[in-house]
């Protein structure tokens, strides 16, 4: 198998997934903030090939944070506890010499703002061959027959001359496109989607959700799915956790999570959506 | 003055270009006509660029239009200059987009609600404690100032002091999209309960279709500076005309749980 053949279709050795068990983060007490903030607090999620793992709550409930505990991107200072693991290996105990090599590789992210996490100065071509050059063992000129691959896999019309362009001059939904070809250039096996299509208008968004449900498949790709709207949610998520102030309410399939709710917490937030009603006092018409 | 006592805002054949140097000028609205009546709420929807907050600035004073009749209660809209503005016209008030931004962080909240209701024309004294209960504030929240509120609070304030001054017309720009999923839906009912108590007309702007369906009774669906259809919010809903209106309401995910993709496949190849 060549290597730019084997973007379209999964290796079977790494077909592995990843294992969050009992994750905490506390950020330890400063001089100004004399007690320890919990950012996490003993969640667990897993995150299997070919499923679209969903985690929900608001702002400040820990979904984002849980993603980068992931990627070992914790704020500075803060102290992670608890098993990420991956590959036989726990990510928290890893070096950062063993973490950078499973990084952007393995374990890739999408972010929610495609025009600050694409370099506004570095052709698109660079920026997916890069990657590829660090991790992998390939040429220039096999990077980038991979890289013309990619961006046809992610819908770019006429991709050999889109690697010549800068990401100021494609559209937003085009740049997220980018944003995720720069993900998949190393085939990783794990995906940390962090809201990918908030910034997205809903058209564009509605394309970029088929394309993400389509590389999970084809691909087998484990994807964890950060996101506040149970719309998205339960667009493309095969499963969902609900989370809040940094520990995890409920888990389940999409389908029961979203319409048989157990937790009180879930509850409101399909309550809070436009159109539904709180049952007791709160909105009313 | 002979005012239709309906009639509050009636916009005729808006266009409004931005100029840049060295560039084709670029029409942002382009002969769109619409009107709102007291006591109703029209939401006006489109994606990003289509030009509907370009309409909210040409209402407020803040752009000059190349072309087009802006008129309010009956009186034409002036764009703002350093003059005072016309109290008909001070009757016409704003929510801006960023709680942030759109209130002063160096005064007091009861300052700037204050501010409010030294516009109001009806004789009832109004004191901004009153309105901070009235968007589910405290009373004693006056003296504080707009960085110790969270972003649903401080919208709650800017809502006060828009409608302190007793509008008859309340311009809702995108409100509601700097906030929390789980207070949009609650700050638009809000806007649209207390708009209807005073007998207000709003005018909500917003991309976000599944709130502004929950609140408008007539919807403008808005696309490249122009409305594409309208009309009562159901029968949009329900039954959209144009091709455009029908891809963005296919567009939107349901949270029903059933996987379903949104959108139509073809719209992949338009983005």
């Amino acid at each position: 198998m060549t290597a730019a053949s084997s973007i379209e279709s999964p290796s079977e050795s790494r077909a592995t997934g990843l294992e969050i068990r009992d994750l905490s983060v506390v950020l330890p007490a400063k001089r100004k903030d004399p007690s320890p903030k919990v950012l996490l607090d003993g969640v667990s999620l897993s995150l299997r090939p070919g499923i679209i793992s969903g985690v929900a709550g608001e702002s400040g409930s820990g979904k984002t944070m849980t993603g980068l505990a992931v990627m070992g991107l914790l704020p500075a200072g803060a102290r992670a506890s608890g098993e990420v693991s991956f590959g036989g290996q726990n990510l928290l105990d890893l070096p950062t010499g063993s973490l950078n090599r499973l990084r952007g590789r393995d374990i890739a992210m999408i972010f929610q703002d495609p025009s600050t996490s694409l370099h506004p100065m570095l052709r698109v071509g660079v920026q997916i061959t890069d990657h590829m050059r660090t991790h992998l063992d390939v040429s220039r000129a096999e990077a980038h027959e991979r890289a013309v691959k990619l961006l046809e896999r992610v819908r770019i019309p006429e991709p050999v001359e889109a690697l010549r362009k800068y990401p100021h001059q494609f559209s937003g939904g085009m740049r997220q496109r980018i944003a995720i070809a720069v993900a998949l250039a190393c085939e990783p096996s794990v995906i940390i989607a962090d809201e990918p299509t908030t910034a997205l208008d809903v058209t564009v968004q509605a394309g970029v959700l088929r394309l993400l449900r389509g590389l999970c498949d084809d691909l087998g790709l484990a994807v964890m799915l950060v996101t506040h709207d149970l719309g998205v949610m339960s667009a493309i998520a095969d499963e969902v956790t609900v989370m809040r102030y940094g520990s995890v309410v409920e888990h389940g399939p999409r389908f029961d999570v979203l319409t048989r709710p157990s937790h009180d917490y879930t509850r409101e937030l399909i309550a809070a959506l436009p159109g539904n009603k709180l049952d007791d006092s709160g909105s009313t018409s | 003055m002979t005012v239709k006592t309906e009639q509050l805002l009636d916009v005729s054949d808006l266009v409004v270009r931005y100029h840049t140097p060295g560039k084709p000028a670029f029409t942002a609205v382009n002969g769109v006509s619409f009107s709102v009546e007291r006591g109703e709420t029209v939401g006006l929807v489109g994606e990003s660029g289509c030009g509907k907050s370009t309409i909210a600035k040409a209402l407020s004073g803040m752009v000059k239009p190349a072309s087009g009749e802006l008129r309010f209660h009956g009186e034409a809209i002036s764009p703002l200059t350093f003059r005072r503005r016309s109290l008909t016209q001070s009757r016409l008030q704003m929510v801006f987009q960023d709680p942030y931004n759109s209130l002063n962080p160096r005064r007091s909240v009861g300052a700037q609600i204050a501010d409010g209701i030294r516009l109001a024309t009806s004789g009832d004294v109004q004191t901004p404690q009153d309105w901070l209960e009235r968007v589910g504030l405290h009373a004693s929240d006056a003296s504080k100032y707009p960085h110790q509120f969270s972003g649903g609070q401080r919208q709650r304030v800017a809502i006060a002091r828009a409608l302190a001054a007793q509008p008859l017309l309340l311009i809702g720009d995108e409100p509601i999209s700097a906030l929390d999923a789980s207070l949009q839906s609650q700050i638009a009912e809000l806007m649209r309960e207390l708009a209807l108590e005073a007998n207000s007309g709003m005018l909500f702007i917003s991309h976000d279709l599944a709130v502004v369906r929950s609140i408008a009774d007539r919807i403008l669906v808005m696309r490249r500076g122009e409305i594409v259809e309208s009309g009562p919010t159901e029968q949009v809903w329900n039954d959209p005309q144009h091709p455009y209106t029908r891809l963005l309401l296919s567009s939107i995910p349901l949270p029903d749980g059933l996987g379903r993709l949104p959108g139509l496949p073809e719209s992949e190849l338009e983005v």
